[in-house]
């Protein structure tokens, strides 16, 4: 009883800021307005224009970027990790706080601290000048965007794989080493196939808000280059079709969901593990 | 050629400048079943360690069959380890946690077939191939701890305290099932446990330790029977040990009387312990035996009566089927090869 009547708040905050937005953009996307009576009508067209082929391209590019910024964070994530969880106790603490810290500070903030540095008279230019060499273009491009990503997800990434490493039974290790393994069967036997879950939460950790950003886009490459999520910025803020938004939105969520449960399908783990539900 | 399949010189281990294990000597003879005796913290486990190569020694070196091993990886050891938490593979299933040392062996599907199959026989667990590890009971997760080792027909089985975790019927058991696997397949096995029962039930050879360092090598009725020093007495069942006299070879006295008894050695006139089993202790209705005292408590313990008595200033622990009710006086008799005498400690 007491359990139904705690739990009342969280139904209302979840109705009211989750479902009931969700539930509005559902229905923006289903419907437009007929410009001469002013009523509201269904239609498929908003749904039908979102895989036209401007948009197409951006969707591909999305993707194609989300995968690449996922990709790289796991490369240089999971050697972290298992750094972190290797380090000596006195020292891990700080080491994961190093990690965290940055996280405390806004994310703004942070992605404008990437432009002073990969701008024209920028940190790097400026060292590139010092040393008498040419200075490069290294904002406004397509890696100026992916190292944004990067930087600003890798803790995602991180964090998730150094749980379940930290969490692993070093008798294991040892029991792979004494069946014959050596460091790498050992790793590539029994370390690697028991951080699945880590690995696989660290991907859609990375994976849903880098396919949907608009922020690093915008400031790291400016105006004129499309992601997903900047052409739904676009459509709510600039054009003014919220309709056309709320379809894009919609199978952006629909894309989400199925990499999530194709992700969760994959770790093979029964949810009852827990291991994939680290956040 | 010697017999010794293992041998450590001198072994050191410190942590951080604390010796857990302080200059052993040890061998293991080929086929022998040797237990690591000693209470927690002995540094029983860190020396299995130290075989198994997890753990390098500080100092001194550990040979097999001659060779040295000290510095050589786990991973190119032919010995195999049964972990006292079993350290099974949780994401594979029974057949693949078998097969593992084969796979890494490559060794062909077929063969790993035919070996696992074997294995999964010897453990009583047929059947089982297809079963997740967190389907399994503490002792059959046990079973196939052991048949994941021996499996890869290892030359030395390490076993740290295998059955810790299993209820006392189990237990016993189990003592018996690696007994005869022992005898059967010809493997040398080290078993280091805490249990000095276990230890006396399968052991050829026994290793007391205490502190990092071995207070006694030698069969489980040597240990038993002439524990050379007062902690050896106390760990190995139960004692009773007394402040004696040696006066000269075969006479020794304590508490005022004068005893025959048959160890010499020790010297004229030096103080010694004198340790007397509570098994050995004969007791009597009136005063006919060597000493007197009187019964403080009486326990029935199934097979035997446990009876504290009281001799002057001392407190006697006496197993007997015979019961003397509380209060009485008892005549306490002692023959000469029921005394053991031990040097004091330093």
């Amino acid at each position: 009883m007491l359990k139904k009547i705690a739990s009342g708040p969280y139904l209302v905050w979840i109705l009211l800021f989750i479902l009931i937005p969700i539930l509005m953009i559902a229905f923006f996307g289903m419907v437009r307005i007929d410009p001469e009576t002013g009523n509201y009508f269904f239609t498929s067209d908003n749904f039908k224009r979102v895989f036209e082929g401007v948009y197409l391209s951006v969707w591909t590019r999305s993707i194609f970027i989300a995968l690449k910024a996922t990709f790289i964070c796991l490369v240089l994530g999971y050697p972290m990790a298992m750094i972190l969880s290797r380090m000596d106790v006195k020292y891990r603490t700080i080491a994961v706080m190093l990690f965290v810290v940055p996280m405390w500070m806004n994310f703004l903030l942070r992605t404008y601290a990437w432009m002073t540095i990969l701008g024209k008279n920028g940190v790097l230019n400026k060292i590139l000048t010092f040393f008498g060499l040419p200075q490069m273009t290294f904002l406004y491009s397509e890696g100026a965007v992916l190292l944004g990503m990067v930087y600003n997800f890798l803790p995602f990434m991180v964090l998730p794989i150094y749980t379940v490493l930290s969490k692993m039974d070093n008798g294991l290790i040892e029991a792979a080493e004494d069946l014959g393994a050596n460091k790498f069967n050992s790793f590539r036997k029994v370390i690697l196939p028991l951080s699945i879950p880590g690995i696989v939460s660290g991907i859609s950790m990375v994976f849903m808000p880098a396919v949907s950003t608009f922020v690093i886009s915008n400031l790291l490459y400016g105006g004129q280059y499309m992601l997903i999520g900047n052409l739904i910025e676009q459509q709510f803020l600039v054009v003014n079709d919220w309709h056309f938004g709320s379809a894009i939105s919609i199978i952006l969520m629909i894309i989400i969901l199925l990499t999530m449960a194709i992700m969760n399908h994959l770790s093979g783990n029964d949810p009852e593990d827990g291991g994939a539900n680290l956040w | 050629m010697s017999d010794k399949i293992i041998k450590g010189v001198s072994v050191t281990k410190e942590y951080g400048g604390v010796a857990v294990v302080k200059d052993i000597d040890f061998w293991v003879k080929k086929n022998q079943f040797l237990t690591i005796l000693g209470p927690s913290g002995c540094g029983k486990t860190t020396t299995l360690r130290m075989i198994a190569g997890f753990e390098r020694p500080s100092e001194g070196h550990i040979y097999f069959e001659g060779r040295d091993i000290t510095d050589l990886p786990p991973y190119m050891r032919p010995i195999n380890t049964v972990f006292q938490k079993y350290a099974l593979f949780p994401h594979l299933n029974i057949y693949e946690n078998i097969a593992f040392g084969l796979r890494i062996q490559k060794m062909s599907e077929k063969d790993i077939e035919i070996k696992v199959s074997k294995m999964l026989e010897l453990v009583n667990l047929k059947g089982f191939e297809k079963r997740k590890i967190n389907s399994l009971s503490g002792g059959q997760q046990q079973r196939i701890a052991i048949a994941r080792a021996l499996v890869n027909e290892p030359k030395l089985l390490l076993l740290d305290e295998p059955l810790g975790a299993l209820d006392l019927k189990l237990r016993k058991e189990m003592q018996i099932e690696l007994k005869n696997m022992q005898r059967e397949l010809g493997i040398t096995f080290v078993y280091v446990t805490h249990d000095q029962e276990e230890a006396l039930t399968m052991s050829d050879k026994i290793i007391v330790m205490n502190q990092g360092e071995i207070q006694q090598i030698g069969s489980p009725t040597d240990i038993y029977n002439e524990p050379e020093n007062a902690f050896v007495a106390n760990f190995i069942g139960e004692s009773n040990i007394f402040d004696g006299l040696m006066h000269k070879d075969y006479d020794v006295s304590f508490s005022d009387y004068r005893f025959e008894c048959v160890d010499a050695g020790f010297g004229e006139n030096s103080p010694v312990d004198v340790v007397i089993r509570p098994e050995d202790v004969k007791l009597s209705a009136t005063g006919d035996g060597q000493l007197s005292g009187v019964v403080e408590s009486v326990v029935f313990k199934g097979v035997h009566y446990e009876m504290m008595i009281q001799e002057q200033d001392r407190s006697w622990m006496v197993h007997s089927t015979d019961m003397f009710p509380e209060g009485s006086e008892v005549g306490i008799q002692i023959d000469p090869d029921d005394i053991h005498i031990m040097c004091k400690e330093a």
